[in-house]
């Protein structure tokens, strides 16, 4: 029991960290990267705590949720990854360009 | 669907459809514009005419359409209602001859004619608009038509008048929008009845009705110009010539004025708002503006400004005759809604005459220019002296019934204000006159137009004459069988209790 | 063989009659709504030749299945349906009812009027990209619109979000690409939080439906941690103030049609689901939440407002525009009476049809004139009077003047203010509309100018143009007939009884 909310505080640590470094770095591939540590923690938690009861057979839908998310993201990745060589292309660099706030 | 219900849609279609058809004319298409213009603006008095034929003999005209949960949008015609649609639909007529003469060759011609005629179809609305949200829905629209007729000419003056109206306007018409959510809250009801709506309501919500009216006149003040909120009126004097005929006799201002009597006849009713203590305080608001109007009026040279600032003043006539809450100054206030338009439409067209023909904008330029352009000057002379009072001209009993209405409602001080405003209006009126007639013109003029044997084109002289004619037939006819008067005492004794 | 004629009619009538309702009737509509537009997709990359007639053939489609799919919950009230008959606790449901079917009807109209305006849009390169991927994100906002499901609204939210990414990096440059990076971080963050929030949510509960959840769910620190997340990830989507920074850049630098659809469509689609989850899970989480809503949205209404007044760009203007007018969506929650969110529900449907329409008049005004700066707006404006009148008259809606669906809109709204006492959110509706008749005719106003023109400019498919008026004309049909969609949202009762 305890080890699943262990291992559920680890997923939204996971998700604090990947949020943490989306907003701070700068550079796109770590972002990206980031927002893949986000989404893993996210996972982490779904699974976590699809076994609520010990002994009993784990609920199967969060495993069928991850397997979704999972996908998703791949698919995110890679949109992330064309759109930041073709950004590279255009300007040159792999950041986003500093914007005066509104 | 059958004539009762659609006689009031297609008074409303027949100036709608027509301007929506002259969007798509191109400039060259001169014939076909002008005879849509004419044939619809015709079409319309003829509907209006058996509208009121019907009326009179015991039809009921109203079409409705639901629009929000226990809210419909209801085109009635009343005998209030037709008093004004009267009048809108007539002046239109001679409005659009004119607009046809004064923009010959002008450029963007079809937008032009496209927004009067839904300025009008506006007017029609708010003439016939069933209850307070109707009357919100036309009453925007009219807004959003005029705007571009100010702003014809495309001059920065001109786009600074338009920005100034918008200002003035579109806040007017959210403090209406704001009174007119909240008496339905209140109320459960807009519909315009006979004596009103509002004097079953809790005497706990007195306060909070005094306030809505405070709102409701604010917004309606706007556009009828009432002191301190007119200023958005005289700037407004940049636009075409018909165009101020039509904003200041017909459209606009008419719409507030005719607003604030819809307000406290048919929202408040009479009674009621005497008791709420709401009338006092507008007739003396409506007699600062008055006052004031005139006051102005003397210290302008430019001719339309003057013109303009006489309106202000004048149309509160209208306002301070409801306001003195008796039965005779009402009929003063109601049969002056006619009378300042037929008025005042004459010496904006004669206006619109001399800056045409000779390049006169400004009074002093005025001189002895009866005798070149003796028809408009004549056609001028009957207007100023209408707006005076001068029996037996149509003033004169605006005049005479808001005064004996003042003596019977014991208010006598509103004498005092009907006299100085009388003797305002003549000193601003008999210089013009006086310059006109018996000064020696200049050898020539700012900038003439020759018409051959005419002092000016027959599309700009004829609606001049026409009207300046009415304002004496308006006074001559008064006590003849079917005359404004009677139908104004008509609707007058619906709104008293016997 | 003597029937009576008069019998022999009717009844051929009734035979000819009876397949019709019968097809209606039978038919999943709320499934073909899905499949449709994602076949159509597929269709579009498979054969790019014909991806136009086939883009536009899938958009007047979708709109007949949604008419089928009105006339089914006229006859029979909100409906469910199973996917693959496996029921709610197991499997995948789909719902609709008044809420949905309004959400998708306007989906169906702006979309189709984006089908046509992009079919003369884009050049042949671009139309190749455009077509599956505008399908693709037409089938992910009809899936989101029905779905019932709260993971599988996640999954339509990520393709909504990777398709309209992919649409705003259609536009060449880097200003377009840099634009459609950040928003592509800022829908997978938004994302990521709504999926925590529905781990949450599943752990505490164990179900995914919304109609379960809402029998079960009782206050938790746990659900107070997953409305905090969902909320959180939605309104960051949804660019409420002060979560509308990605918003302007992203709306305004995308083509024309594609801003159209992120400003009509793909913004109110989290809005759709924040809506959702607060009619039925989120009503224990209390009213605090709810002012601190409405107290954003005005924030929102003012903020976009003045920022659409300072804008010296036409397409950034009314970028802003959306920002201020999507404040108005959140004025409904601290209200929270049912003509409230009918009043906030009309202002998402005129605000969609009167954005596209205007963002389309924006589209034609760059490509003749090849720039949209508002200063130097007047020699161009003259050419385009269809155009111009299309953003005057969408400009009424957004001012909240009638005729519109945003006066409508506009009163509901401040009806319910004031019926509640609440009326310091009528005044925000009431200031709005102030700001938005100074933005709108700041723009407007250049009709009227005798500037002449100074170049020639670039010839506007006729198209373009008339579809921008029509979305236009038909934001002010919305403020004339407003009783049919008012009745529309009524079904199921969405709102809970009464008015």
């Amino acid at each position: 029991m305890s080890y699943v909310y262990l291992y559920a505080l680890l997923g939204v640590g996971l998700f604090v960290l990947g949020l943490n470094a989306l907003i701070v770095h700068a550079h796109l591939m770590r972002k990206i990267l980031a927002v893949n540590v986000m989404s893993t923690g996210v996972f982490l938690v779904l699974v976590a705590l699809s076994s609520r009861n010990e002994g009993i057979l784990p609920d199967p839908v969060p495993h069928a949720m991850v397997i979704t998310g999972i996908v998703v993201s791949v698919s995110a990745t890679a949109l992330a990854l064309i759109l930041m060589l073709k950004l590279n292309r255009a300007t040159g660099k792999n950041e986003l360009p500093d914007r005066s706030r509104d | 669907m059958n004539w009762n219900t659609a006689l009031p849609l297609m008074v409303l279609g027949s100036s709608l459809l027509p301007g929506l058809m002259i969007f798509f004319l191109s400039e060259e298409h001169v014939v076909a514009r002008t005879s849509l213009n004419l044939a619809s603006a015709i079409l319309k008095i003829v509907l209006i005419g058996g509208m009121f034929w019907g009326m009179l003999h015991g039809h009921h005209y109203e079409s409705r359409l639901a629009l929000l949960p226990g809210l419909d949008l209801v085109l009635r015609a009343g005998p209030l209602s037709m008093l004004f649609v009267l009048l809108s639909a007539g002046l239109w007529l001679v409005t659009t001859v004119y607009a046809i003469g004064y923009l010959e060759e002008s450029p963007y011609r079809s937008r032009f004619f496209g927004f009067f005629s839904l300025c009008v179809t506006a007017t029609v609305g708010i003439a016939l608009a069933g209850n307070l949200m109707t009357f919100l829905v036309f009453y925007e629209l009219l807004t959003l038509c005029t705007y571009p007729l100010i702003v014809h000419r495309g001059t920065e003056v001109a786009r600074k008048a338009g920005r100034t109206y918008l200002i003035y306007t579109i806040f007017g018409g959210a403090l209406l929008l704001l009174s007119s959510v909240w008496l339905y809250t209140l109320a459960g009801t807009l519909e315009f009845t006979d004596r009103g709506f509002l004097s079953g309501l809790d005497t706990s919500l007195h306060p909070t009705l005094i306030l809505i009216f405070a709102l409701l006149i604010a917004g309606l003040g706007v556009k009828a110009a009432l002191f301190p909120l007119h200023g958005w009126l005289p700037l407004a004097m940049v636009a075409p010539a018909p165009v101020s005929a039509l904003l200041h006799a017909v459209a606009v201002v008419k719409a507030g004025a005719f607003g604030i009597v819809r307000v406290v006849y048919d929202v408040y009713g009479i009674e009621f708002a005497t008791d709420l203590g709401l009338t006092l305080p507008l007739a003396i608001l409506a007699s600062a503006t008055i006052i004031y109007g005139s006051l102005r009026a003397l210290f302008q040279d430019e001719l339309k400004r003057r013109l303009a600032f006489s309106t202000v003043s004048q149309v509160s006539y209208i306002v301070l005759g409801i306001a003195v809450a008796g039965p005779v100054a009402t009929i003063g206030g109601l049969i002056h809604l006619v009378h300042q338009g037929v008025q005042k439409i004459t010496l904006f067209f004669c206006a619109g005459n001399l800056a045409e023909t000779l390049g006169i904008h400004k009074i002093s330029e005025m001189n002895g220019v009866a005798w070149r352009m003796p028809w408009t000057m004549a056609a001028f002379t009957i207007g100023a002296f209408g707006m005076i009072g001068a029996p037996p001209l149509a003033g004169f009993f605006s005049k005479w019934y808001l005064a004996r209405g003042a003596l019977d409602a014991e208010q006598d001080w509103v004498i005092l204000i009907l006299a100085g405003s009388s003797i305002l209006n003549a000193a601003y009126f008999l210089p013009i006159l006086y310059i006109a007639w018996f000064k020696k013109p200049p050898d020539s003029w700012p900038a003439e137009r020759s018409f051959g044997r005419n002092e000016t084109s027959w599309a700009l002289l004829i609606p001049t004459v026409v009207t300046a004619m009415m304002t004496l037939a308006l006074g001559l006819l008064a006590s003849a069988p079917f005359s404004l008067l009677e139908w104004a005492s008509q609707i007058v004794n619906r709104g008293f209790a016997q | 063989m003597n029937f009576p004629t008069g019998a022999g009619t009717d009844h051929c009538k009734r035979m000819k009659l009876l397949p019709m309702e019968l097809i209606l009737g039978e038919v999943p509509w709320i499934v073909v709504l899905i499949i449709l537009p994602l076949t159509g997709g597929m269709a579009c990359f498979l054969f790019p030749t014909i991806s136009k007639s086939l883009g536009l053939l899938t958009s007047l489609a979708v709109i007949s299945c949604v008419w089928g799919l009105g006339w089914q919950l006229e006859e029979d009230g909100a409906q469910r349906y199973a996917i693959g008959g496996w029921g709610a606790p197991l499997g995948i449901d789909l719902y609709a009812d008044g809420l949905s079917l309004v959400m998708v009807a306007v989906a169906a109209l702006v979309g189709l009027g984006i089908s046509v305006y992009s079919s003369s849009y884009f050049r042949r390169d671009k139309a190749n990209h455009f077509w599956p991927l505008w399908l693709f994100l037409c089938g992910a906002l009809n899936a989101l619109f029905l779905s019932s499901d709260i993971f599988n609204l996640y999954v339509t939210l990520e393709l909504l979000g990777l398709t309209a990414v992919a649409l705003v990096a259609l536009a060449d440059g880097s200003e377009a690409l840099t634009s459609a990076m950040r928003y592509l971080l800022i829908n997978l963050m938004g994302s990521l939080f709504y999926l925590l929030g529905v781990a949450f949510l599943y752990h505490s509960f164990g179900s995914l439906d919304i109609a379960i959840l809402a029998q079960r769910v009782e206050p938790s620190p746990a659900v107070w941690a997953a409305v905090g997340l969902i909320s959180a990830g939605l309104l960051l989507k949804t660019a409420l103030f002060p979560m509308h920074f990605w918003l302007p850049a992203a709306h305004a630098s995308a083509p024309a049609p594609v801003s159209a659809l992120l400003s009509a469509l793909v913004v109110k689609a989290s809005f759709y689901i924040l809506l959702r989850m607060w009619l039925e899970i989120f009503p224990i989480v209390g009213i605090s939440f709810a002012q601190l809503l409405g107290l954003l949205g005005s924030a929102a209404v003012l903020w976009g407002g003045i920022q659409a007044l300072r804008q010296t760009r036409l397409k950034l203007l009314v970028a802003y525009s959306t920002v201020s007018q999507l404040g108005y969506l959140f004025l409904a929650f601290p209200l929270g009476m049912s003509i409230a969110w009918k009043g906030a529900l009309y202002m998402l449907l005129s605000h969609a049809v009167a954005k596209a329409a205007m963002f389309m008049a924006a589209g034609n005004i760059l490509a003749a004139g090849g720039h949209d700066r508002i200063a130097d707006l007047s020699s161009i404006t003259q050419r385009l009077p269809l155009t111009l009148t299309a953003f005057s008259l969408a400009g009424i809606s957004i001012m909240g003047l009638p005729p519109s669906g945003g006066f409508i809109a506009k009163w509901l709204l401040l009806e319910a203010s004031i019926q509640s006492g609440q009326w310091w959110w009528g005044a925000i509706l009431l200031l709005g509309g102030l700001l938005a008749a100074a933005y709108v005719f700041r723009v407007v106003s250049h009709v009227f100018t005798q500037a002449e023109a100074t170049h020639e400019a670039r010839e506007v498919p006729a198209r373009m143009e008339w579809t921008a008026l029509v979305l236009a004309l038909v934001v002010i049909f919305l403020g004339v007939f407003a009783s049919w969609p008012l009745a529309m949202m009524e079904i199921g009762s969405p709102f809970g009884g009464g008015s």
